[in-house]
């Protein structure tokens, strides 16, 4: 399956805003602008990318930490980003957050979860998001993002395992980019690879290269149709590296420079440009003037961030609790507990509903689960690990 | 004998919500077709469907991280926990998720964590906690303690409309304690979370308690008034937020104050009142406040044990005497 022309161009346009935010972030860092740790997604640019281009408008992003694209394919400023990196009280959590925790849900069930930083916990709380989904009727899928380092904790686990026993419309990315922090994956796990680990839990798994970003929409594209045919979950590995340290303060001397050599020459910006030139898609000029337009846009974006105030101390306190003042612009539900949900929330009835989540059990009760096949495709890159 | 039991209390606050709210659906180990390891659900997901009452694999941390994400999609969830003690195992959830979202990106997380906690049935180490002062420091949780079948079932229905997150402790010990049969209110039986109730009036000394220590104080206080001193008993029933007002105003009247509960006094949310009383009334005070609870170690599982443990009311009426000759 191959996107059409102009998401091909688009696929590239956002990562190139990610990688030239990225770069820019690294400036501001070293002007001493920036509070707190910089992680970047260089070399994994067309995971986030590719994978939030594929959603649908009404799906959920679960992001990680490096999957800063999805943000600007969701509709985010780059200033928000900024913002968020230099404790901006402007900024989308008016100082309380860091880096890209921030997002944003609305009443009618579309939009991005802020993540923490306990990696592995988003696989269970998008569970219950994917949960909510099918409980209200929506035709909507969630995409949630894990990694090689996120899969050993025991929440990726208990929640992943959920889904796949209720069939969730979720889709769990698995980008496996060689290391959690500075341990590499032969120390994280025994198995080949996430696919062979995800197999384990029964549901369909697929396994891309993660630095081509209209593979890794591709495979989003098909395993989002699997959930909403109510096959799902799916697992997708995304085979990738992490071209820089964890954060800026890492240099990664752990990794061997034959090692980034051979993935430097794979780099998804460069991939994708080479293609669409290849393929007669864009021409040199068409693409050069959008590198160009892109970074003014990001340098705007950079000057409207720096412009922006700093938080007021005395917002430290508020919007703890329910009703309390708060500085962040709190989108609240249309209804209070007292009434009914207002008409539409609920897009089936119950019945419906629960004829849905009774079909994958048998008049026993028990589990009968279609044989899901693992045969994923190894991925070219897979030997140059 | 006529009322609800306690337990009876809490299955009936979870069918008229879940009868009320389509958004209410309850989440847990056994729930279904078992009924709930205390039987709480029985039949429920005959009635309201196999979406409605999800049964899960064992896995606490993923209940309350599923919890998390349903509830801000907008629904409902009351996990419950077999036993309180096993809310250990969901704890990231719950702190660095439920607790925070508010705070950090203002999505509310309106989720009910119920379950059995305390002692008094020798269920040993891991069935009779009361892990209610691990969640005290954490912002954003909200900590309930009923005592009562009337409070159960009209706490647990405020917990489950309440917008935040909240913790929501029940007492296996007074599940089916038939002397604490009573009828309910009529119609839509709802207690307000953050309020203190003066479960016994009295002049000399106050003891401030929740949960199953209630019952011993109220035994307590009843010995020492054949003696003619009358104590105050204050049911804390909500731990965050918690009524400051009600317990102060006790302590100003009565100048004698002792906390008592069933968790281990060191840490014990014991010292948090005992600590703002001394703030707020310390020109009250004819004698410093006590504080009475487990001594700090695992709860022991013998029955011998589990009863030199838990503070009974022997204990609480030794400590109010020794309180009242101050």
């Amino acid at each position: 399956m191959t996107p059409p022309p102009e998401d091909r161009i688009g696929l590239y346009r956002f990562m190139l805003i990610t990688r030239d935010v990225e770069e820019r972030l690294g400036i501001l860092a070293k002007q001493g602008k920036l509070k707190g740790g910089l992680y970047r997604c260089l070399g994994q640019e067309a995971i986030g990318v590719g994978s939030a281009y594929a959603m649908g408008e009404n799906d959920v992003f679960g992001p990680g930490i490096r999957e800063l694209g999805a943000f600007f394919v969701r509709g985010y400023a780059p200033r928000l980003v900024i913002m968020q990196y230099m404790a901006k009280g402007g900024g989308p959590t008016a100082g309380r957050e860091t880096n890209v925790h921030f997002g944003e849900l609305h009443p009618d069930g579309r939009g991005l979860i802020s993540p923490i930083s306990m990696l592995g916990s988003m696989v269970s709380v998008c569970t219950g998001v994917a949960l909510a989904q099918r409980y209200r009727g929506l035709d909507a899928v969630t995409v949630a993002h894990t990694g090689d380092g996120a899969m050993s904790t025991g929440q990726f686990y208990e929640g992943f395992n959920l889904a796949c026993v209720q069939r969730l419309p979720l889709v769990v990315i698995g980008s496996n980019n060689g290391w959690a922090y500075g341990t590499p994956t032969n120390r994280q796990f025994r198995a080949r690879d996430l696919a062979a680990r995800a197999a384990g839990y029964g549901c369909p798994v697929m396994q891309v290269d993660g630095n081509d970003v209209e593979a890794v929409w591709a495979a989003t594209r098909e395993a989002r149709e699997i959930c909403l045919r109510g096959q799902g979950p799916v697992f997708v590995e995304a085979l990738t590296m992490r071209m820089v340290g964890h954060a800026a303060h890492d240099d990664a001397k752990y990794v061997s420079r034959e090692m980034l050599e051979a993935w430097r020459a794979r780099d998804p910006l460069a991939l994708q440009r080479q293609r669409l030139l290849d393929e007669g898609v864009a021409t040199q000029a068409d693409l050069a003037a959008m590198e160009d337009e892109v970074q003014a846009m990001v340098l705007a974006e950079a000057e409207a961030a720096l412009a922006a105030p700093e938080p007021d101390p005395a917002t430290v306190i508020g919007g703890v609790y329910h009703g309390e003042p708060s500085p962040l612009a709190v989108a609240g539900y249309p209804w209070t507990h007292g009434e009914a949900a207002p008409d539409g929330w609920f897009r089936q009835d119950a019945a419906t509903v629960e004829s849905r989540v009774r079909a994958p059990f048998d008049d026993t009760g028990l589990w009968n689960p279609e044989v899901v096949p693992y045969a994923p495709v190894r991925a070219a890159v897979e030997d140059e690990r | 004998m006529s009322g609800l039991t306690y337990l009876e209390a809490v299955r009936e606050a979870l069918r008229e919500e879940l009868e009320r709210d389509r958004r209410v659906f309850l989440i847990g180990e056994d729930l279904g077709a078992y009924g709930g390891a205390f039987k709480i659900t029985q039949g429920f997901q005959e009635r309201y469907g196999m979406h409605r009452v999800v049964d899960t694999p064992i896995s606490e941390l993923g209940i309350v991280g599923a919890a998390v994400g349903a509830a801000l999609m907008g629904l409902r969830p009351v996990a419950e926990m077999q036993f309180m003690d096993f809310v250990s195992c969901a704890f990231d959830p719950l702190v660095n998720w439920a607790a925070k979202c508010r705070y950090r990106w203002g999505k509310g997380v309106p989720l009910v964590v119920r379950g059995p906690a305390g002692g008094g049935t020798t269920g040993g180490p891991f069935h009779g906690q009361n892990v209610e002062s691990y969640f005290a420091n954490v912002a954003g949780l909200k900590l309930v303690s009923a005592a009562t079948a009337r409070d159960a079932k009209g706490l647990l229905k405020a917990a489950i409309r309440d917008e935040d997150p909240v913790l929501f402790f029940e007492y296996k010990a007074l599940y089916r304690r038939p002397d604490l049969r009573e009828e309910m209110p009529p119609g839509d039986h709802v207690v307000p979370l953050g309020l203190a109730d003066v479960k016994r009036e009295g002049r000399d000394l106050t003891v401030v308690t929740w949960g199953t220590t209630l019952h011993p104080c109220l035994e307590a206080a009843r010995r020492l008034e054949r003696d003619g001193v009358s104590v105050e008993v204050v049911d804390l029933r909500t731990l965050v937020p918690w009524d400051r007002e009600t317990v102060v105003t006790s302590a100003r009247k009565t100048a004698k104050v002792l906390v008592a509960h069933e968790a281990p006094t060191l840490g014990g949310f014991g010292g948090e009142v005992a600590a703002a009383i001394q703030e707020e009334a310390f020109e009250w005070l004819d004698a410093p406040v006590r504080r009475l609870g487990a001594p700090s170690t695992p709860i022991p599982f013998a029955p011998s044990l589990e009863q030199a443990f838990l503070p009974d009311a022997a204990r609480i009426e030794a400590a109010l005497r020794d309180l009242h000759a101050y």
